[in-house]
């Protein structure tokens, strides 16, 4: 293993310096969390009832949104300008170098979301439980989304305006993700256990087990393009 | 230490064009080979095959390590030094910082590559004012000598170089030529696909 | 031991072959879509839902043509991805529209037959659910094989969302059912086929399959005789 520690960290951190010099960081995705956030009510009323009745649900899906955001040049920009082949050359295997990219990909995304989502539960008058239940579930939901995600752009890395495809495609795939992250919040909002926490648990894990796994053939594929 | 590159049969295929059929030939170490053809006629192809990128479409590359034969594309991948087209350098990372990471991706412990290691290699391609120059303020040929110098780093002995003059000027081409000869000096293997000749009383290929 | 499938996905006999099965294809199409009106019409009305429950026979068989023609895309991708077959990667292509509609056929004519019962256009039943999911996941899956340039590519391309998808869908369906069980208890979508409507519904399900085929064949038909076209114009004179 310890041969490949090097390069896998090398990665990572290189991704995340990236994402920070040329992705403006986590403000992107933070910014249309926060937004999405602000934007929910003022088309649905200020009702801090049913706000909070559907608070874990919208700010699920917004989060979702908002880790979509980044994913497009996940691959794509490594493609674009010769990395990719390099990478796959290097000792670290294109799985390595793939959990790498989705490791990197939550820290600057799924990470920071989870983090700034009880000051949005706020707006959402969510009880102090549910904001609990609600960081949670993004913090266990979250890497599920990288990873998916992360299947997505390697499908579309060659695709020029592959941008809308992506959401298209990875949306569906993350339906259960959404239903388990808001059954958490909603478990404790009615105080029935439902056993969302077990489920959400279960498919996050096996999303990060295996995307690599896509992933990596999926570029594999692209590349002898 | 590879010996031999072997290429029995190939068929290159990009797409549903075949670009080369039947092709076979041999390279050994301290050898070059150039590879040339009009633009589309599959030397990029070619090399991208043997890097282990793009399958065969018919026939078989193998390398030959120490009486052992390596067929499998990936493994093929390990031994070869990739000079593409393009330079994939991140606009804002400074050129130490480049080599650094490919230090890394490579797995050589410690720093990466150690300061000195670093030093001397700018200095052989002539970097070493611009070390901690942001990647985005390099002139063309500059970039090509900081790809140039990744490739001294990865320390691979099958060396794959698509159009290696490319962009340089007359000191640029002296340079790469002058570490194409030192490198098959050393017992490496250089395949380069280009327009121009390596200048080495190498073998030609013309596709 | 899929030899013999192997004979018949050469082009040229795979045109020769399904030429000659369309027209009985065809025919016995008709005749089951004749029989299934006929069987359906002359079953007694429903007491809880009177002449209605005959638009189950539309849109249940429609609900299951979703699922089967998606598995069909798998297993054409997987022979897509392992064998590299060219036939295989027609067949997944042509198939997706197909599916498409069926899906939306089974959505359209599910709002339909919960109108006169629910009172609105659309209930978030889950089977229902299920199959919009099931919708955005060919679009997307049609989406992304319109996109690529290089037909080969794009067919192992998406030969791996085929796959992604299919592993995906039994969660997402279980998903969708702890979701419903949740807000809403019972799904409202109990139409239940039994008694006089099984031979009816059986007769409509063997229409929409040999619809299916039928129209698929022809689809790769259409394909491979594109191909040919197209090769012929390529060539230099």
């Amino acid at each position: 293993m310890t041969p490949y520690f090097m390069p896998f960290w090398a990665l990572l951190t290189r991704d995340l310096r990236l994402s920070v010099r040329e992705g403006g960081g986590a403000a992107l995705a933070l910014g249309f969390f926060a937004l999405v956030a602000t934007l929910v009510p003022l088309g649905v009323g200020s009702d801090l009832m049913l706000l909070a009745k559907v608070g874990g649900g919208v700010l699920w899906v917004a989060a979702v949104l908002a880790a979509l955001l980044s994913l497009d040049r996940l691959f794509q920009a490594d493609y674009e300008d010769g990395s990719l082949d390099l990478i796959t050359l290097s000792p670290l295997s294109l799985e390595g170098a793939a959990a790498a990219k989705i490791t990197a990909h939550w820290l600057s995304t799924g990470l920071p979301l989870t983090l700034l989502s009880p000051v949005l539960s706020v707006l959402f008058g969510l009880s102090g439980p549910a904001t609990l239940a609600l960081a949670l579930s993004l913090a266990i939901g979250t890497p599920a989304v990288s990873a998916v995600g992360a299947i997505g752009a390697s499908l579309t890395l060659s695709l020029r305006r592959g941008g809308l495809i992506l959401p298209l495609i990875v949306l569906p795939l993350l339906v259960p993700a959404v239903i388990f992250g808001a059954g958490m919040v909603v478990a404790v909002q009615t105080g029935l256990a439902n056993g969302a926490l077990g489920l959400l648990a279960a498919f996050s894990l096996a999303a990060t087990l295996l995307s690599p796994f896509v992933a990596a053939m999926a570029v594999r594929l692209n590349l002898a393009g | 230490m590879i010996t031999t590159l072997t290429a029995e049969k190939l068929t290159v295929q990009r797409g549903s064009r075949r670009l080369v059929e039947g092709l076979s030939f041999t390279v050994k170490a301290g050898q070059a080979l150039a590879l040339e053809g009009a633009n589309g006629a599959g030397k990029t192809s070619l090399l991208r095959l043997i890097a282990g990128f793009l399958p065969a479409a018919a026939g078989a590359v193998t390398l030959l390590q120490d009486g052992r034969e390596i067929s499998e594309p990936e493994e093929r991948g390990r031994f070869v030094g990739w000079l593409g087209h393009h330079d994939a350098l991140k606009a804002s990372f400074t050129v130490s910082e480049q080599l650094t990471f490919f230090g890394k991706l490579n797995g050589r412990s410690g720093d990466g590559t150690t300061l000195l290691e670093q030093a001397h290699l700018l200095e052989q391609i002539g970097l070493t004012r611009q070390a901690e120059l942001p990647c985005r303020y390099l002139s063309a040929g500059q970039r090509r000598r900081l790809a140039l110098a990744r490739l001294l780093l990865t320390g691979r002995p099958l060396w794959l170089l698509d159009e290696p003059f490319a962009a340089l000027d007359t000191a640029g081409k002296a340079l790469v030529a002058r570490l194409i000869a030192l490198h098959c000096g050393q017992g490496g293997i250089v395949l380069a696909a280009t327009h121009e000749p390596l200048g080495l009383g190498n073998e030609v290929l013309r596709l | 031991m899929f030899d013999w499938l192997f004979r018949y996905a050469n082009p040229a006999r795979f045109m020769s072959l399904s030429g000659t099965l369309l027209p009985w294809l065809w025919g016995a199409a008709v005749l089951s879509l004749l029989a299934g009106l006929y069987m359906g019409f002359s079953a007694p009305p429903d007491y809880q839902q009177g002449r209605t429950v005959l638009i189950l026979f539309i849109h249940v068989p429609a609900a299951i043509m979703a699922t089967n023609v998606y598995a069909c895309i798998v297993v054409a991708s997987l022979f897509s991805l392992v064998n590299r077959h060219i036939l295989a990667d027609v067949a997944a292509r042509t198939a997706a529209p197909l599916g498409a509609a069926f899906t939306l056929l089974a959505l359209v004519t599910g709002s339909l037959w919960g109108r006169p019962m629910w009172g609105t256009w659309w209930e978030w039943d889950p089977r229902l659910v299920s199959t919009l999911v099931m919708f955005f996941l060919y679009l997307g899956y049609s989406a992304l094989w319109g996109a690529i340039e290089d037909e080969t590519k794009a067919a192992r391309i998406c030969a791996v969302l085929a796959l992604v998808g299919a592993v995906n869908i039994p969660i997402i369906k279980f998903s969708v059912e702890w979701w419903n069980s949740l807000h809403q208890g019972e799904s409202i979508m109990s139409g239940n086929l039994a008694g006089p409507f099984l031979w009816p519904w059986l007769v409509m399900q063997l229409f929409y399959m040999l619809l299916f085929v039928c129209l698929w064949l022809m689809r790769i038909r259409t394909a491979i005789l594109e191909r040919r076209v197209r090769n012929l114009m390529q060539a230099s004179p």
